[in-house]
């Protein structure tokens, strides 16, 4: 068992000073979580539509007729 | 002849609006997307599409053929949320329960911070950063793109992105994804506060440090 989980930040002294700046430093790669995010986005464009919404879209069909 | 020059919409054929119902169709999981991002809860996020719907067919005649069906209904699902919040609808509803469940991850991929975790991150950000960060992190808009969407500037957007970005960064980094910010009513209200700024069209221009 090691904590493997936190070596992304492990050089870091804890001082107030480094908190932004780390963070800014990196501003140009791209961050693990980054992906989570549109990973979270295209899991919700992946889920079928609810039936409510179907049936509105169905709903403006008969509206064009 | 009136002072205010009212603008002609070409009348639309039967094609274009086939064409906007297919298009319309098609966005509606990007809609169903955003609307989760900024609003948390699965079932007012589909509330807030069905709205936002609604308001795109209603007003079809405005949407001008070739350009983005997903960026102009955005906006209208975006004024909806906006509206939507100011009348206190969601005030104080937030269900982490809920959000934590809908939000699992696809099976087999390795996560390197839970979907929840994130989700989570996002919805304690102030709103206007959180759309920005939707929008062009999780949307895959351009900066241009997100600028239109929000009526701001794009170096606005810009600022915006970056301070969501480094404070979500800045969570995940130090582990800290806060378990009980939007229960806390007083962080609840600063929030709702905010968006009544950004709402009131006043876009909550950032101070400098």
């Amino acid at each position: 068992m090691t904590d493997q989980g936190k070596t992304g930040g492990a050089a870091k002294p804890a001082g107030a000073a480094s908190k932004g700046a780390g963070v800014a430093a990196k501003a140009g790669e791209k961050p693990d979580w980054a992906d989570g995010l549109k990973q979270f986005y295209d899991s919700v464009v992946d889920e079928p539509l609810p039936d409510e919404l179907s049936e509105l879209l169905a709903r403006f069909d008969e509206d064009e007729a | 002849m009136t002072g205010k020059k009212k603008r002609e919409l070409p009348e639309r054929t039967a094609e274009d609006k086939k064409a906007f119902k297919r298009e319309l169709t098609e966005v509606v999981p990007h809609l169903r997307a955003f609307a989760r991002g900024l609003c948390g809860r699965p079932d007012m996020a589909d509330d807030l599409v069905q709205e936002a719907l609604l308001k795109a067919w209603a007003a079809q005649d405005r949407f001008e053929p070739g350009t983005s069906m997903r960026a102009w209904t955005f906006v209208i699902l975006r004024n909806a949320y906006l509206t939507d919040m100011r009348r206190n609808r969601f005030r104080g509803d937030y269900d982490e329960g809920v959000a934590e469940r809908i939000l699992t991850a696809p099976a087999g991929q390795e996560e390197p911070i839970h979907l929840s975790d994130l989700h989570r991150a996002l919805l304690t950000l102030p709103p206007e950063r959180r759309e920005a960060l939707l929008l062009v992190g999780a949307g895959g808009f351009s900066y241009e793109e997100a600028a239109d969407i929000c009526g701001c500037a794009v170096g606005t957007i810009k600022s915006r992105v970056g301070r969501a970005r480094s404070t979500i960064a800045s969570m995940v980094e130090e582990g800290k994804v806060p378990e009980r910010a939007l229960e806390d009513p007083s962080a609840h209200r600063a929030i709702l506060e905010e968006l009544d700024e950004v709402a009131a069209g006043n876009g909550v221009t950032e101070p400098t440090r």
